[in-house]
């Protein structure tokens, strides 16, 4: 195995592509290493990108957020504007695994190594979060819940590596939460998980996106339940729509950690609980 | 297979080494600089027995590769003694029997002491959090918990007499 760390991102892409046996990029490895010793990762190349100051700042302005691909769950929870403006998302992301976890673990490691349960992934897509991708030639933007294509699967190519992760401006009238069902309080795999991200103009419910993860192979967009509850004031009525829209839009495994039966009933009651919590968030009554 | 040479601060002093690239710092500390502190639970992260510090932050020294700790500084369970003095957390885990075989108290005294450093006065409910990643299967968690929260009392005595000197 080789190790590099480079300083820009595009040199980063370039070892990707020139690489022919099997490369990886290492974020905070809380996934990677794990692989390599259990041996079912066994990297020629291993692309260290903590060491590309892209990756590692944060900047946060009315205009929108973006978040650099090394910047670790604890550093995301020690930013005071972010935490602010998405409290979904940082909460999301600082459930990932104890303290030793979160000082490495990365948001964009947690989506490319795109398990179905990953906490972050939820939360940033309900949050409208996009990617942006760099390969050895070019660059684009995609949104997060283009990335993943399946459990382990991403639709990144060989050269390609995620430099941040953007998120939109935020009004005053917003508010956004993520919840996840582990039997433990703490160090477990979500076996339900949802994310809701709203708007309010004038106390109802002007825009809203919301996601469920461990329910698919992939998290699950549900414009169904966002439908729900656009122009509602979050009424009991409402929130049993959103409620049985989410539990239709699952397709869930059958696993000693949750029934299929268990897992589309909870969906539906994590997605409603997330949805007051963000509706209280944004001001709402 | 070529190695890499690595040159970071370890507890304060300068040491330089060389591995293999896949190589993790627990590896590298236990069989190139001879800290034996760090122990092996798991080498998955879910133990927390192999916990240091890097760049004041706590982490699974089984998730790091050497290679990565070039121009850091590394904190392990030998860097709290000072000047031949066991640090308070350490006189805790003896005076409240927080430890049995021990395999896992110097992750749990590294984890103890950063949260300590970042929260001199921590609640029974974050101690617990702040511990969630370390795993003991020989003593329970209740005097562990206790030693952390005596030793807190402790160093919170000896800060304020030091700061009235
Ligand atoms: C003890 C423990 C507890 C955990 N608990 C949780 C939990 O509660 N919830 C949860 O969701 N996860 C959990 N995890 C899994 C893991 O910590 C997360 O998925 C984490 O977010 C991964 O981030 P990382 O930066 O460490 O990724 P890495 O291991 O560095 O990378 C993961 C994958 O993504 C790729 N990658 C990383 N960055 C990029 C990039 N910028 N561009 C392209 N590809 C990239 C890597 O090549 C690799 O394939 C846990 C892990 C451990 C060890
Ligand atoms: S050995 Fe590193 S966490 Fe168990
Ligand atoms: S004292 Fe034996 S594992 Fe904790």
């Amino acid at each position: 195995m080789r190790y590099e760390a480079p300083k820009t991102t595009k040199e980063a892409a370039t070892f990707l592509k020139k690489e022919k046996g099997d490369a990886f990029i290492l974020a905070g490895g809380t996934d990677l290493l794990v692989k390599m010793k259990l041996g079912i990762s066994a990297p020629d190349l291993v692309v260290d990108i903590k060491k590309i100051p892209a990756m590692n700042a944060i900047n946060h302005n009315a205009s929108g957020s973006k978040i650099g691909a090394a910047v670790s769950g604890a550093e995301l929870g020690e930013h005071k504007g972010l935490s602010k403006s998405w409290p979904g998302v940082v909460e999301a992301t600082n459930l990932i695994g104890s303290d030793q976890v979160q000082s490495r673990a990365t948001m964009v490691g947690n989506l490319c190594n795109a398990s179905p349960a990953a906490d972050s992934v939820p939360a940033m897509i309900a949050a409208g979060a996009k990617a942006i991708v760099v390969g050895s030639t070019k660059r684009r933007t995609v949104p997060v819940e283009k990335v993943v294509t399946g459990p382990g699967q991403t639709s990144l190519a060989d050269d390609e590596v995620i430099e941040a992760i953007t998120l939109p401006k935020r009004g005053k009238r917003a508010g956004d939460a993520y919840l996840r069902f582990i039997p433990r309080t703490e160090m477990d795999i979500a076996v339900v998980s949802a994310g809701v991200n709203l708007t309010l103009e004038r106390g109802v419910v002007k825009t809203a996106r919301i996601c469920l993860g461990a329910v698919a192979p992939t998290a699950i967009l549900v414009p169904a339940a966002a439908k729900a509850i656009i122009g509602t004031k979050l009424d009991d009525e409402a929130l049993d729509k959103l409620a049985a829209a989410c539990s239709a839009a699952c397709n869930p495994i059958d696993d000693k950690r949750g029934t299929i039966e268990y897992r589309v009933r909870v969906a539906g009651v994590l997605a409603k609980r997330a949805a007051k919590i963000a509706f209280q968030r944004a001001g709402g009554a | 297979m070529s190695s890499v040479l690595v040159s970071t601060t370890i507890n304060g002093d300068p040491v330089e080494f060389a591995c293999p690239p896949e190589e993790t710092l627990l590896d590298s500390l236990r069989d190139r600089v001879g800290l034996t502190g760090v122990k092996e639970g798991c080498g998955t992260g879910d133990c927390g027995s192999c916990s240091v510090t890097l760049d004041g932050r706590l982490m699974c020294s089984c998730l790091v590769l050497s290679a990565e700790v070039e121009g850091k500084q590394v904190g392990t369970v030998e860097g709290m003694v000072q000047n031949g003095q066991l640090h308070p957390l350490q006189e805790s885990f003896i005076d409240n029997a927080a430890l049995q075989c021990g395999i896992c108290t110097p992750g749990f005294l590294v984890a103890a002491n950063a949260l300590l450093a970042r929260n001199a006065n921590p609640t029974e409910t974050e101690i617990r959090y702040a511990l969630a990643g370390n795993l003991c299967r020989c003593t329970g968690y209740d005097k562990i918990v206790r030693a952390v929260q005596v030793a807190s009392k402790e160093m919170r005595k000896k800060s304020k007499k030091t700061k009235k000197k």
